[in-house]
């Protein structure tokens, strides 16, 4: 079988499994709401002080969603000897990698427009002439955090303190995508064009290229259980 | 032979007690704060060291799964890490007297506390995993990650903002300061690299000794 091809089947036995229990999105949707909440509880109505909060709370919902989606990406492996199964799965690993990766980045791609959405009505911020610059920025960096948030998942599967771990490993990693997406997503909010922040860029996308290809690498050691 | 490593780490350290408050002339602008330095620098270039034989042995472990590479990896990541600690606390006693506050969102004390909180993760995990082998594997892959991840880490914060000295010493321009502060500092980088390499010879040992016994 093909590589992609190989890849595409867990992809699609992922979205299969949602679909039919809806299981994750339906928490993470109501999650995210929640977060609205909290985020306008803790800064008051003050419409100008959201507003000039709001490219580091968007992130910030973005990677407290991250940790609970993607923490959760191999659960489904843990039960009935199924990770077994993904070993057994011939040839090369890394199709199982770049699956699991491409179901994540559907899932917080899905999530992350449900936020935006919910931050542009709630909070009146009007997105519409950024949404092109967003989109890049967002994709950008949602295929770093994904990338690493895969790898730990599969890594943090098998542990005792699984959701305590899985956060203090992917946080310290995801600095430079933070710093970058936060910066980028601000330029693009005031409307300024992207070539004023066209270093965060290359520098997300640097981090991008290097987070999967380490996973490509690395994830038959992990897969090994 | 670790016991001569010892020996010479603690007469090294005890030269550069002596360069440090006697030889070294207190400096002009900023007073005796200024010898913090002489454990500051060394502090932090031996913590480097140390993250690159994490790197280094990560690697190796992985592609030869020795068991020994893994423990060269954890002893180091435990040592560089004490040795971060002590960049961390003794800069912010600098900054308090020199710069007038503890701490502050620079570029470079953002990145070194980024590189401690990485590699407390990395003891972290190792603490959860009692299987030595898993953990040696698990542990690789975190310690390649966290490595290659620090150059993005540099140059985000340096983005982000900056306040700190430009280097003195390795700039190509003739340095700005009498040659005893640089003497004085390199005895103490040598005598802080001769005690990082006693105490993972030492740390080697005991997880040598422990290892059977899992």
């Amino acid at each position: 079988m093909k590589f992609a091809r190989r890849a595409f089947i867990v992809v699609w036995k992922d979205l299969l499994i949602e679909g039919r229990s809806k299981e994750t999105l339906n928490a993470l949707f109501f999650f995210s709401l929640l977060l609205i909440f909290l985020f306008q509880f803790a800064l008051g109505p003050d419409h100008e002080r959201l507003a000039a909060a709001l490219p580091g709370l968007l992130w910030l919902g973005f990677i407290l969603s991250a940790l609970l989606g993607l923490g959760r990406t191999f659960v489904l492996e843990r039960d009935n000897d199924c990770w077994d199964g993904l070993r057994l799965a011939p040839g090369d690993k890394s199709a199982i990698y770049l699956g699991k990766l491409a179901g994540n980045l559907l899932l917080m791609l899905v999530v992350e427009i449900t936020l935006l959405g919910l931050f542009a009505t709630l909070f009146n911020v009007d997105v519409g002439r950024a949404l092109p610059a967003l989109a890049l920025v967002i994709g950008l960096g949602t295929i770093g955090l994904a990338a690493v948030g895969t790898l730990f998942a599969a890594m943090t599967a098998h542990l005792r303190a699984r959701e305590l771990l899985f956060p203090v490993l992917l946080l310290p990693i995801q600095v430079p995508v933070l710093l970058a997406t936060v910066k980028a997503t601000e330029a693009a909010l005031l409307g300024e064009p992207l070539g004023s922040v066209a270093h965060w860029l290359k520098l997300l996308a640097a981090a991008d290229v290097i987070y999967v290809a380490i996973g490509v690498l690395t994830f038959d050691f992990i897969l090994e259980g | 032979m670790t016991r001569v490593l010892g020996w010479l780490a603690g007469l090294g350290l005890l030269a550069g007690l002596v360069m440090g408050f006697g030889v070294a002339p207190r400096e002009l602008t900023q007073g005796n704060v200024q010898r913090i330095m002489y454990l500051h620098v060394p502090s932090i270039l031996t913590a480097y060291l140390a993250f690159a034989i994490v790197l280094v042995a990560s690697v190796g472990y992985l592609l030869s799964r020795k068991p020994a590479l893994d423990r060269w990896a954890a002893g180091s990541a435990e040592i560089g890490t004490i040795f971060t600690a002590i960049t961390l606390l003794s800069g912010s006693i600098w900054g308090k007297p020199t710069w007038g506050t503890w701490w502050t969102w620079d570029a470079r004390l953002t990145s070194t506390a980024v590189m401690f909180v990485t590699y407390v993760g990395y003891l972290l995990l190792r603490g959860m995993i009692e299987e030595p082998e898993r953990r040696a594997r698990f542990s690789a892959v975190v310690g390649i990650l966290g490595a290659v991840n620090m150059p993005l880490v540099h140059f985000s914060v340096l983005w982000w903002r900056t306040l700190h000295q430009p280097p003195t010493m390795l700039t190509p321009r003739p340095a700005s300061m009498s040659p005893i502060f640089g003497v004085t500092l390199a005895v103490n980088w040598v005598a802080y690299t001769l005690l990082f390499a006693y105490l993972l010879a030492k740390r080697l040992r005991v997880s040598r000794v422990e290892e059977p016994a899992l």
